[in-house]
C-alpha cells in the first residue's frame, strides 16, 4: 500500500464521516429542542384520518402502520395498471415505427415524440382537470355496453362477487404451473427431436380448463352485480353496487402509460433492430418458416436486448407513480409521508420509511435484472 | 384489349385500373371530407352501418386496383410501396388517412375558428372554442410568476445577457477555443450565478477579491517548500482553507461593506415563477449535476475500494428513490438536519436536490461510456507514463463522453421534465402558475387552454434539445 492511493481515501472517509457526524448532531439538537423523541413506535398508533380509496379495510380507528399498507397497495396498483398497458401500447407502438407503411409508421413517431417531450405532471393535470372533467355528471352518463358508466365521479364497472375464490385462484396458479412444465417439456423434446409442440394452444387450454374445472367441481360461483344510480340527496347522484374506479386513479393510470409507453416503444424497436440481418436470413436459408424465424430466431435475440430497457422502465414508472401526490391519489407519498407526517410531525422517520420502501423495490429489481441478464447472456466459447 | 379481371389487377389494363381505382378512391374522400367538415351525408339513403362503413370499403377496393408493381409509373410505385403494400396496410393506411380528416375539423375549430383571441376578462370568451384571451391575460404570469411587473426587465436582461455569454463559444476564434471549456465548466456558471443573484434576486455582490488574493499568495508562497508529488492534493486543500479562515475566523466588516454593491429591491425567490424559473432550476441543476456525475462514475470505476462504495451507495441510494420524495425530504427533513440559525434558501435547496439526484443517473451514463472503451486505451495511455488525471483527462473522457452523448442528452431532458415537480416545496413554476390560475375565480373553467400552451411550451425546448443533441452526436462521431 502506498500513500497515493490511502489518503485520497481517507479524505473521502473523513469528509463523509464529518458531514453525517454534522447531521445527525443537528437532528439530535433539533430534535430535543421540539420535544420529540427519534423512534418507530408512532406506527402502532391510533392514525385518526380518513383515506378516499382503499384495497384493505381502513378508517381512522386503524393503526399509522396500515395506513402505510393502505398507501403501499393504492401504489402497487396503480403500477401494475400502469405497466400492463404501457406494455401493451409500448410494444404495439414500436411493432408500428418498424412498419413498412409510411403513414403508420409517422403516425407511431409523432406519438412518441409527442408524448414523450412533455413532462409527466403536465400530462397528469391534463387528464385530471381538463379532460375527465369534461365527462358528464353520473345522472346524465351514457351507459356503455349497458354495463360501464364513465362519469366525472369516476369509471363505474361490474364487480364479480365470488364464492370460494380461494380454490378459483388456486386453480388458476395450478395451470400457470402447469404451462411451466409443459413449457419446459416441449424445449426439452425440441432440443432432442426437433419436433415442436403446439405450446400456445396447449397453455390456452389449460388456462380455460383448469379454472372451469373449479366451477364445476371446486364449488365455486361468480355473479355480476351491476352498478345501479342512486339518488344521494336532491343533485347529488352516485352508483352503487358494481366496482368504483376514482378519476384520480385512471387519470394517473392513463398519463403514466402513455408516458411509458413512449419508452418501451423505443425499447421494443432498439431491440428488434439490433437483430443482425443476417440472422433472418440465415434462418430462412435453413428452411424455417417465417413464423418460425420470427419466433425461433428473431424473438429470442431481441427480448435479450429488448427486457433489461424495459423493466427499467417498468421501475421509473413505478417511481413516477409517486407524483400521484399532486392530484390527491391516496399513494405511498400521499397518504404516508403528507398526510401521516403532517399529523406526528415525524419527518425523518416517515421520510426515511418512504425512501426505504421505493429503495427496496428498486434494489430488488435491479439484483433480480442482474441475475437475468447474466443467465440470458451470450455464452461465448 | 386484354380482358380485366378486377380480382388481380395486372399491367397489361394499367390505365383502366388506375382510372377506376383513383376515382373510387376520390370518392371515398370525398364522402369523409364532405362528412367531416360540412357534415353532409352523402350515403344516408343506404342503412346506417354500411353507409358508416361504406367510405372503407370503396377505399380499400380502390386501393386494391391500384396495386401495381412496377407498373412505370413513378408516383404510383412510391405510393404502393409505401402505404399500399398488401390489404392489411392498404386497410390501416385508409383509417390512418380518415382520422385525420375526421378529426381535423374539431381541432380547427377549437384551436383557431371558433377560439376567442381578444378581450381581457372572462366574458370575452363565449365560444364554443378555446379561450386563448386567457393565456394572453395571464401570459405575464405564466412567464414570471409573481415577480412584480415593474422589475421584469430584471429577467430579460439578464437571460438575454446569459444567453449572448453562452453563444460566445460560437465566435470564438482558433487561438480561444482551448479555453472554452474552462469558460464553460468554470468561468461561466460564476458569471451566470452572479448575474441572477445580482439582476433577478437584487442582491448584493460582495467583491471579497482582498481575501483571495491573500489567501493565493500565502499558498502560492507556502507552496515552494511543497514536494511536487503532494502539490495536487495541497493546491486543492490550502487556498480554500485559509480563504475560509480569513472571511469567517478573521471576520474583518470594514472589507465586506467596502465591497458590497447592491443595487435592485430584493425579490424572494417565492415570488419567481412561471417559465423563467423553470430555466433557471434547469440551468443550475444542468451545470452542477454534469461535474458531480463525471466525478461519481470515475468513484465507481476506481481501484480505491473505500471511494468505490461511498460513489456506488450514492448512485444506488438516488437512483432508487422517486424525486418528489427527494423533494419532500429537502423541504421537510432536511431543516432539521441543520443548525437551528442556519437558513438556507429553498431554491437552493431544490437545486441542490435535483442536481444531486441528477449526477446519479449522469454518474450511471458516463460509466456506460467508460466501460465501453476498449482497455487498449488505458494501457496504451498508460504506457505513455500518463497518470490517473492525466490519462482520464486526455485520452479517456474525451472518448468516452463522445460515446454518451444521447444518453447525457436524455438526462438533461429528463431533468428538464422534472423540473414541475417543485411545487412540492411551494415554488410555482409554469405548471404551478397553471393550476394557481386555474383556481382563479374570475377565470375558471380554462384548464384545457392552460394545458395545452404548456404543453407547447415544453415540447417545444425539450424537442429542440432532442434535435441538437442529435446534431451533437452526428459532429462528433467518430469512425473507430
Amino acid at each position: 500500500m502506498n500513500f497515493k492511493k490511502i489518503l485520497p481515501q481517507l479524505l473521502t472517509l473523513v469528509v463523509v464521516i464529518l458531514v453525517f457526524g454534522f447531521f445527525s448532531y443537528n437532528a439530535q439538537v433539533n430534535m430535543e429542542n421540539r420535544g420529540i423523541t427519534f423512534g418507530y413506535g408512532f406506527l402502532t398508533q391510533e392514525s385518526s384520518f380518513d383515506v378516499q380509496f382503499s384495497l384493505i379495510e381502513y378508517d381512522g380507528s386503524h393503526s399509522y402502520f396500515r395506513a402505510y399498507l393502505v398507501g403501499l397497495l393504492n401504489t402497487i396498483l396503480v403500477s401494475v395498471i400502469g405497466i400492463i398497458f404501457a406494455t401493451i401500447i409500448g410494444v404495439v407502438v414500436g411493432i408500428a415505427r418498424l412498419s413498412s407503411n409510411y403513414l403508420i409508421e409517422r403516425t407511431a413517431a409523432i406519438y412518441v415524440e409527442f408524448f414523450r417531450n412533455i413532462p409527466l405532471l403536465l400530462q397528469i393535470f391534463f387528464w385530471y382537470f381538463a379532460a375527465l372533467r369534461a365527462l358528464p355528471l353520473p345522472e346524465k352518463a351514457e351507459p356503455m355496453f349497458g354495463v360501464f358508466f364513465l362519469t366525472i365521479k369516476g369509471f363505474f364497472i361490474p364487480a364479480f362477487i365470488w364464492n370460494n375464490l380461494d380454490i378459483f385462484i388456486y386453480s388458476v396458479i395450478a395451470a400457470i404451473i402447469a404451462i411451466f412444465f409443459v413449457r419446459a417439456y416441449a424445449k426439452k423434446k425440441q432440443e432432442n427431436q426437433g419436433t415442436q409442440t403446439p405450446v400456445l394452444l396447449i397453455s390456452i387450454g389449460l388456462l380455460i380448463i383448469l379454472p372451469l374445472l373449479s366451477f364445476l367441481l371446486g364449488g365455486v360461483d361468480a355473479s355480476i352485480e351491476i352498478p345501479v344510480i342512486e339518488q344521494l340527496s336532491k343533485t347529488s347522484f352516485t352508483y352503487k353496487g358494481g366496482l368504483k374506479l376514482p378519476p384520480e386513479l385512471i387519470s394517473l393510470a392513463l398519463a403514466l402509460s402513455l408516458y411509458t409507453a413512449t419508452f418501451i416503444a423505443e425499447c421494443v424497436r432498439a431491440g428488434v433492430q439490433g437483430v443482425s440481418k443476417g440472422q433472418k436470413e440465415a434462418a430462412a436459408s435453413i428452411g424455417l418458416t417465417p413464423n418460425q424465424v420470427l419466433k425461433l430466431v428473431v424473438m429470442p435475440q431481441a427480448l435479450r436486448i429488448i427486457i433489461p430497457p424495459t423493466t427499467n422502465q417498468y421501475l421509473n414508472l413505478t417511481k413516477n407513480s409517486s407524483l400521484a401526490a399532486a392530484i390527491a391519489y391516496p399513494d405511498l407519498v400521499l397518504v404516508f409521508a403528507g398526510t401521516a407526517l403532517m399529523q406526528t410531525g415525524r419527518a425523518i422517520e416517515i421520510v426515511s420509511i418512504t425512501m426505504l420502501t421505493y429503495l427496496t423495490l428498486s434494489i430488488t429489481i435491479s439484483i433480480f435484472m442482474n441475475w437475468y441478464n447474466k443467465k440470458i447472456a451470450i455464452k461465448e466459447k | 384489349m386484354n380482358k380485366l379481371n378486377f380480382l388481380s389487377p395486372d399491367k397489361n389494363n394499367l390505365y383502366a385500373y388506375l382510372y377506376s381505382g383513383i376515382s373510387l378512391f376520390s370518392i371515398s374522400i370525398l364522402i369523409v371530407f364532405l362528412n367531416s367538415f360540412f357534415s353532409l351525408d352523402l350515403t344516408s339513403f343506404l342503412p346506417g352501418t354500411i353507409s358508416y362503413f361504406l367510405p372503407l370499403i370503396i377505399g380499400f377496393i380502390a386501393l386494391h386496383l391500384i396495386r401495381i408493381e412496377y407498373s412505370g409509373i413513378k408516383f404510383l410505385d412510391i405510393v404502393n410501396k409505401n402505404i399500399n403494400t398488401n390489404n392489411f396496410n392498404a386497410l390501416l393506411s385508409l383509417l390512418i388517412i380518415f382520422a385525420v380528416i375526421k378529426s381535423l375539423p374539431p381541432l380547427l375549430s377549437w384551436f383557431i375558428i371558433d377560439a376567442n383571441f381578444a378581450g381581457d376578462s372572462k366574458d370575452a370568451c363565449s365560444g364554443s372554442g378555446a379561450c386563448w384571451a386567457y393565456i394572453k391575460t395571464w401570459f405575464n404570469r405564466f412567464m414570471y410568476g409573481m415577480y412584480p411587473n415593474a422589475e421584469q426587465w430584471r429577467i430579460n436582461l439578464s437571460f438575454i445577457a446569459l444567453a449572448f455569454l453562452g453563444g460566445v463559444g460560437f465566435f470564438a476564434t482558433e487561438k480561444f477555443k482551448k479555453y472554452l471549456t474552462l469558460y464553460y465548466v468554470v468561468v461561466y456558471p460564476v458569471i451566470a450565478f452572479l448575474f441572477i443573484f445580482f439582476f433577478i434576486s437584487g442582491g448584493p455582490i460582495f467583491f471579497d477579491f482582498s481575501y483571495g488574493i491573500i489567501a493565493a499568495v500565502i499558498s502560492i508562497v507556502i507552496g515552494f517548500f511543497i514536494p511536487s508529488k503532494f502539490k495536487m492534493y495541497y493546491f486543492l486543500i490550502i487556498p480554500i482553507t485559509i480563504y475560509i479562515l480569513l472571511k469567517y475566523v478573521f471576520f474583518y466588516e470594514e472589507l465586506i461593506e467596502l465591497g458590497k454593491i447592491q443595487a435592485f429591491e430584493w425579490v424572494e425567490t417565492g415570488a419567481w415563477g412561471g417559465l423563467s424559473l423553470t430555466f433557471i432550476v434547469s440551468f443550475f441543476c444542468l451545470i452542477f449535476c454534469f461535474p458531480v456525475g463525471l466525478f461519481l462514475s470515475l468513484g465507481r470505476r476506481s481501484d480505491l475500494p473505500i471511494i468505490k462504495y461511498i460513489s456506488i451507495g450514492f448512485i444506488e441510494f438516488w437512483r432508487g428513490v422517486p424525486l418528489i420524495t427527494v423533494l419532500f425530504m429537502s423541504s421537510v427533513m432536511f431543516p432539521m438536519f441543520l443548525p437551528e440559525d442556519m437558513f438556507i434558501d429553498k431554491l437552493v435547496r431544490v437545486i441542490i436536490a435535483i442536481s444531486l439526484f441528477e449526477a446519479a443517473y449522469v454518474a450511471e451514463v458516463i460509466r456506460g461510456g467508460l466501460q465501453a472503451l476498449p482497455r487498449g486505451q488505458y494501457d496504451a495511455a498508460k504506457s505513455l507514463g500518463m497518470g490517473y488525471w492525466k490519462m482520464h483527462i486526455f485520452v479517456i473522457l474525451p472518448q468516452a463522453l463522445k460515446l454518451v452523448i444521447p444518453g447525457i442528452a436524455n438526462t438533461f431532458l429528463a431533468l428538464v421534465k422534472d423540473t414541475p415537480l417543485i411545487f412540492v416545496v411551494g415554488l410555482l413554476e409554469i405548471v404551478g402558475m397553471l393550476n394557481l390560475a386555474k383556481t382563479n375565480p374570475e377565470w375558471l373553467g380554462f384548464a384545457m387552454e392552460g394545458y395545452v400552451f404548456a404543453s407547447i411550451v415544453f415540447f417545444i425546448i425539450c424537442y429542440a434539445m432532442s434535435k441538437y443533441s442529435y446534431n451533437l452526436e452526428q459532429k462528433y462521431k467518430t469512425e473507430r
